[in-house]
């Protein structure tokens, strides 16, 4: 039995120059290696063939409907906030196909999906990130009806997360208590400390796997100041957040306001072009298409990402239910904050800031909501003082 | 059993640059699972033998611009059971479809040296502003699996999965990072409809909007934002008159820009 130096729940630090051991130890055990990297001028999600491919020195600035890479002054590993993938593209793939069938007289055979699970290793994997998988999670592998694929992807994935440094102009995840601290559902947890000249990582060991991977890597147990130096890190972020949201009664904020002004101003700007869905890590509908060969021989159904801001979403019989921007924004952002609580016993949201970054007209739900709760308590204090009125009146 | 009879395929031409029925040559590999599912009954662009109608499909590709055409096009519908019209010329009118804002007169009198020898309409015209259409293809030109994906469905007797939501979508798919906002690059991905695969983005370009406006195209919301990016409306209006100037939502935006 190998004896181990480093047990699930301790603390230790590595050197930054280890990374690179981190980073083969999981290669050796037999992960394609997934965390950042720069691409088109932003920092993806991909498969990493070398330590090489990270973006050291990196950092993004981020608004609504704008992504900007920026050197930094420092080497940093992990500089930098969200980008435009999450990591749902690789749990909940894009397109996947479920099936294929063969004609067979007037019959049809399905033939077995090659279901072979990749075995990924995630790398930078931030707080939100981690919230957003387990609300995945309850949608695809809680419930009645379980998602094979994403599940054994899930379970095989190792996590290692990462804290964040800084925060970006279009994150809100103390606002959805979400981060920036990562608490739990990782295998290792890393803070980048770059202190005057001396830059290592503080590792948390949050599984038994996590810890053998650590003790193939040469580390130190971590000391108080180093705990300390993190946590101040965190707390840094955390003060920093760009945006904010008042997530106070907002479930019953919603549902009172179907009818608020403001989802006609929203649906004036709006493109319902999918993209806040698309790129929002906790967005899970798909469509299912079923295709054909020219003889009809052989036929496949393909599950692909759809979004509610499509009309054929809502297609019933008869035609689409939302058929207005108003109603499929209304309807996206009252799920996502509201509903989706009734649903999976949680927000929807966590706080990533995607859906403002991305959003190539840079719609805000931060600030649809903050104007929603205005007028709503305008025109609160304007009914009562209607009742004031009447009361007054009535005597 | 009897065999059952091959339905029979023509390929009918209008005012058209023909590289959408070249997709039909174009289909390399499903081309002979084609040819052996469907007659290709009448297509002058791959053989001279005709076979008289009436046809069970008919691909209709170019815009109406000639009184000689307007009437045809009549004659088409007449002999075929199912008609798809295929790119951006039958579907909307096409890149000719920019004499529609203009005085084409004024053309004919500077560009021919003997004016009366030309007839031709005021304006060039999608199919479907003359007869009535089964299916539209978008496109300029068509993609050549969509094409394929219509046929397949035609002869499966199945609806054909080609949906009217956005570019932006493809693009999120194949995880191609949007242009517009890590870029500044002005692009017509979300008014504009999926079908190409989102090939401009995957360059870093914008999108042309090559397949015409998508379902619900915001297309004011999005003018306003290239505006933001130092497109003058000049610009804006020479992005929405492209090969889908005269689709509506499109022709729409560029006129209210024009004033």
């Amino acid at each position: 039995m190998t004896k181990l130096t480093i047990n699930l729940g301790d603390k230790a630090t590595i050197k930054s120059s280890d990374i690179i051991l981190l980073f083969n130890a999981l290669r050796s055990a037999g992960y394609s290696v997934i965390g950042p990297t720069i691409r088109e001028g932003t920092i993806v999600y991909e498969e990493l063939t070398s330590i090489d491919d990270l973006p050291v020195g990196w950092t993004d600035e981020q608004e609504g409907g704008s992504y900007r890479l920026k050197k930094r002054s420092d080497n940093a590993f992990f500089g930098y906030n969200v980008g435009p993938h999450s990591w749902k593209k690789f749990l909940f793939p894009p397109s996947l196909r479920l099936w294929n069938a063969r004609k067979n007289g007037n019959n049809f055979q399905i033939l077995p999906e090659n279901n072979d699970t990749p075995k990924f290793a995630f790398i930078g994997v931030r707080a939100c990130e981690l919230h957003a998988m387990a609300v995945q999670d309850k949608v695809f592998m809680n419930g009645t009806y379980i998602d094979p694929v994403y599940k054994s992807r899930r379970e095989h994935a190792f996590i290692v997360a990462v804290n964040c440094g800084q925060a970006g102009n279009t994150c809100f995840c103390t606002s959805m208590k979400t981060g920036p601290k990562v608490t739990s559902g990782y295998d290792l947890s890393l803070t980048e400390i770059i202190q005057d000249e001396i830059h290592y990582f503080l590792v948390e060991v949050g599984s038994e796997i996590g810890a053998e991977i650590l003790n193939q890597i040469p580390h130190e147990s971590a000391e108080n100041k180093d705990i300390e130096s993190a946590d101040r890190i965190v707390e840094e972020t955390a003060k920093n957040m760009g945006r904010t949201l008042d997530t106070n009664n907002l479930k019953e904020l919603l549902y009172n306001n179907y009818d608020n002004p403001r989802w006609d101003d929203v649906a004036n700007r709006c493109l319902s072009c999918s993209n806040c869905t698309m790129v929002c890590p906790t967005c899970f509908c798909t469509t299912v298409e079923d295709v054909t060969d020219l003889k009809g021989e052989n036929s496949e159904r393909w599950r692909k990402w759809d979004s509610c801001f499509t009309v054929d979403f809502s297609y019933i019989h008869g035609g689409s239910i939302r058929s207005t921007v108003r109603s499929r924004y209304r309807q996206w952002l009252t799920h996502k904050l509201a509903t989706w609580i009734d649903q999976f016993g949680s927000s929807g949201c966590v706080g990533c800031g995607r859906c403002i970054t991305w959003c190539p007209v840079a719609i805000d739900l931060t600030e649809e909501v903050s104007i929603i709760r205005l007028s709503n308590n305008n025109s609160e204090s304007l009914s009562s003082d209607k009742s004031d009125f009447r009361e007054k009146h009535n005597h | 059993m009897s065999q059952k009879r091959k339905p029979k395929l023509a390929v009918w031409k209008f005012a058209s640059c023909d590289g959408c029925q070249l997709s039909l040559l174009d289909c390399e590999d499903e081309l002979l699972a084609i040819a052996g599912e469907i007659e290709i009954a009448n297509f002058p662009e791959a053989s001279r033998a005709v076979i008289k109608g009436p046809y069970d499909v008919s691909l209709v590709e170019g815009s109406i611009t000639t009184p000689h055409d307007a009437e045809r096009i009549h004659q088409v519908r007449r002999s075929s059971k199912f008609l798809i019209t295929i790119g951006a010329c039958a579907t909307a009118g096409g890149i000719q479809a920019l004499r529609n804002f203009k005085d084409v007169k004024e053309f004919i009198s500077v560009v021919y040296a003997v004016p009366e020898y030309i007839e031709t309409l005021n304006k060039s015209t999608p199919i479907s502003d003359h007869v009535s259409v089964d299916f539209e293809l978008r496109g300029c030109p068509i993609n050549k699996l969509q094409l394929v994906e219509v046929l397949s469905a035609f002869l499966n007797a199945r609806k054909p999965n080609i949906p009217p939501y956005s570019v932006c979508i493809e693009c999120k798919r194949r995880a191609t990072v949007c242009v517009m906002v890590a870029h500044g690059t002005p692009c017509l991905g979300p008014v504009t409809q999926a079908g190409c695969g989102a090939i401009c983005p995957s360059y870093n370009r914008g999108c042309y909007g090559c397949f015409g406006p998508k379902e619900t195209p915001n297309t004011s919301s999005l003018g306003d934002h290239w505006n933001k990016l130092s497109v003058d409306n000049d610009g804006i209006i020479r992005a929405f008159r492209g090969f889908n100037a005269y689709a509506d939502a499109f022709r729409k935006e560029s006129e209210i820009r024009e004033k």
